[in-house]
């Protein structure tokens, strides 16, 4: 088990003050100075060094996000941060924690990641369900611009503004571009890329778009080094991550955990085992909602790490684990998965506004049983139609989870499948009458 | 995609226009953006507009913060019906439920969470109870996974519910006095019930300005006919502040 003293949301719980005398106990604010002091190329080293993999689901080095950033404007744009704090995947509710237990972790971390990007202002955008949260941000912005930690005029020489901005409930301005446009004001529509946004982002200018855990972990890092960071879980896999243990666990928690830690020692510790015990076990979605299931034999001694669970066809993602045990109706969980990618589609790509509520039908029928066998292939074979052929990810993150489940569930669809046509009468199987019809 | 329409014309009021301090409050929000770029302030805008007008967005709202930030109405109609936080009708004066109904609350029974809402408010959601005070609506994932299965009530969510602990919710904002937000067994926030398995040395205890309490359950719960957001102030008051006046008062 990783030791207290490697933590780094120590008040990951909020038993403590949130604010900044608090913070500054736990360790923020200091040395800032310092850091700065030493200079872009370094932090930008640095957090290459460390190996940081972003935490919001894709895994793409930061540092190297950072190190795309024009190094001075040519043309007079200004540079922008911007903190993607729409936290909407289900199973994850690690920035929440964050947000509202720590802020000063991450008002510091936009400082640092906007100095070593060029950037002058920041945006943080918050989902709009997280009121108290943004509220809480809010408070603590408030209180270090009162304490000129930030600002125009701040003791730490870079000018600096951070504004906090908010959605108002949709799931794909966790995307990068659509949180761009929404940010702009408009509908939630993801861009094409390229261009890229670290050439025309926000406003048509340089931007960056980082999770808030990649952001608020960066003070740490720079503060103890890039070696610490480094040391901790397995290679290129590093780093401590915030795990989201829900569903049929004990003791379902937040926890802050080494990459790499296994999935049984993870639960165990933490949350008290699987509900029922480990032979209970069906199955497990270990990265929030958009990645593949992993059957119980597969999962119960894999590392909880990028790599890992790509190896298994599936993916760290947020680091959401939702665990089901074998009371779970796997096929209508999924079903219910398909139901949230089709509410939250934007409409634009075709493929995915069609796809989704498509996928959805089908599972919905096939949870009852009322399907053919063939429709399973037909299934799958429209989801690879979806996955890949729209703008952004959510096309995929759509297709995926019902990959997985014909994956290693197909055995289960076609058990429904052949009981509801063993128990079929005419009236069931929605076969109409046109008599009975026509009387109503 | 979900399709979602304004009210009819029928319940739409004539005209709206911000209160003078809701109005002072939106001007300095569109100072956050840089100039000519006021249109990003939209979604704040809309969302305080919905809050004065009891919960629900309005089309002549829609048509004024347009007309604020020199929009052409189809946009602004665009971001409201778009955003599905945006009320389109009118919801309960007492409690609008939004009811998480995704894979992990599923899973540890948010099915029954709804039945309670269609025993209780209406079959159907976004119908409003008979007596007006209430409705629901079955709402996508709110981010609280690990205290699931949870609901949100204007501002604050009220997790880790069973059927009774969520009738007693209701039954606290049908007679005006809700319960305290957070989990309702007990437990404090997302660490396991039962308390933490790490961060011993981190809980508060022996600390002289820690904060004892709970820093979300201090804060007081929605009166009935507030909206969300209405407390929300430019610059909340940092913790410290309110555990003292707690003491104080």
């Amino acid at each position: 088990m990783l030791d207290d003293r490697d933590r780094i949301f120590k008040n990951l719980y909020g038993y403590e003050d949130w604010g900044l005398a608090g913070a500054r106990r736990r360790g923020a604010w200091d040395g800032t100075k310092a850091i700065i002091d030493k200079g872009r190329d370094w932090i930008v080293g640095e957090m290459k060094a460390s190996g940081l993999r972003g935490r919001g689901g894709a895994g793409f080095p930061t540092g190297l996000k950072w190190s795309f950033m024009p190094k001075e404007s040519t043309d007079g744009r200004p540079s922008y941060l911007v903190v993607n704090a729409d936290e909407s995947e289900p199973g994850t509710c690690k920035d929440r924690e964050i947000m509202r237990h720590d802020p000063h972790l991450l008002v510091e971390g936009c400082l640092l990641a906007s100095f070593a990007m060029g950037a002058q202002a920041a945006y943080i955008y918050v989902r709009g369900e997280f009121i108290r949260e943004r509220e809480h941000l809010q408070a603590a912005i408030d209180q270090a611009y009162e304490a000129k930690l930030i600002g125009k005029d701040n003791v730490h020489g870079w000018p600096f503004d951070l504004y906090v901005h908010h959605g108002a409930g949709a799931y794909i301005c966790g995307e990068e571009t659509a949180l761009l446009e929404s940010l702009e004001g408009k509908k939630g529509q993801p861009r094409l890329k390229p261009p890229f946004p670290a050439n025309v982002g926000l406003y048509g200018c340089p931007t960056t778009v980082n999770n808030v855990e990649s952001i608020a972990v960066a003070p740490d890092i720079l503060r103890r080094g890039a070696a610490w960071f480094a040391g901790i879980g397995r290679p290129n896999n590093v780093g401590t991550k915030l795990f989201c243990i829900s569903g049929h666990v004990e003791r379902p928690c937040n926890v802050e955990e080494a990459m790499g830690i296994t999935f049984r020692e993870l639960v165990e510790t933490h949350c008290g085992g699987i509900r029922g015990g480990w032979d209970n076990l069906l199955a497990v979605i270990p990265g929030g909602s958009s990645v593949p299931l992993v059957p119980a034999h597969e999962i119960a001694d894999a590392y909880m790490d990028f790599d890992t669970l790509r190896g298994l066809k599936s993916g760290l993602g947020t680091a959401a684990v939702i665990v089901m045990d074998k009371s779970t109706d796997i096929v209508r969980a999924i079903a219910r998965i398909s139901y949230f990618y089709k509410h939250e589609s934007c409409g634009q790509c075709t493929p995915c506004r069609e796809g989704t509520g498509w996928m959805w039908r089908v599972l919905t029928r096939m949870a009852d049983g009322r399907a053919h066998k063939r429709e399973i292939d037909m299934l799958l074979d429209v989801t690879t139609r979806v996955e890949g052929h729209t703008i952004c990810a959510l096309g995929d993150a759509a297709a995926w989870p019902v990959q997985g489940l014909i994956r290693h569930f197909r055995h289960e669809i076609e058990r429904r499948i052949d009981e509801f046509s063993r128990n079929a009468n005419i009236d069931d199987v929605g076969i109409l009458d046109p008599v009975a019809q026509a009387a109503e | 995609m979900a399709v979602r329409r304004l009210a009819p014309k029928e319940v739409q009021p004539a005209s709206f226009a911000f209160s003078a301090d809701n109005l002072a409050w939106a001007n300095m929000v569109i100072e956050r953006y840089p100039s000519g770029r006021q249109q990003s302030a939209v979604i704040p805008l809309l969302w305080r507009a919905q809050e004065q007008e009891g919960g629900w967005l309005t089309e002549a709202a829609i048509r004024y913060v347009a007309d604020m930030l020199g929009m052409p109405y189809i946009r602004a109609l665009e971001v409201a019906t778009f955003y599905t936080q945006f009320q389109l009708s009118p919801v309960g004066k007492k409690a609008h439920v939004q009811v998480c109904g995704t894979t992990p609350c599923r899973l540890r029974g948010a099915g029954d969470l709804i039945e309670v809402c269609q025993h209780r408010i209406h079959h159907d959601q976004f119908a409003l109870s008979a007596d007006g005070d209430f409705s629901w609506e079955e709402v996508e994932c709110q981010g609280a996974c690990v205290n699931a299965p949870m609901v949100m009530i204007w501002k604050d969510t009220y997790e880790d519910l069973t059927v009774e602990s969520f009738e007693k919710v209701l039954d606290g904002f049908a007679s005006g006095n809700p319960p305290k937000p957070g989990p309702q067994n007990g437990r404090h926030f997302s660490a396991p019930l039962g308390g933490p398995t790490t961060l011993m040395d981190y809980r508060g205890e022996g600390v002289p300005h820690a904060v004892k309490e709970p820093v979300l359950a201090d804060a007081e719960a929605k009166k009935p006919g507030e909206a969300a957001n209405t407390t929300e102030r430019p610059s909340p008051k940092p913790p410290a502040d309110d555990a003292t006046r707690k003491g104080g008062a």
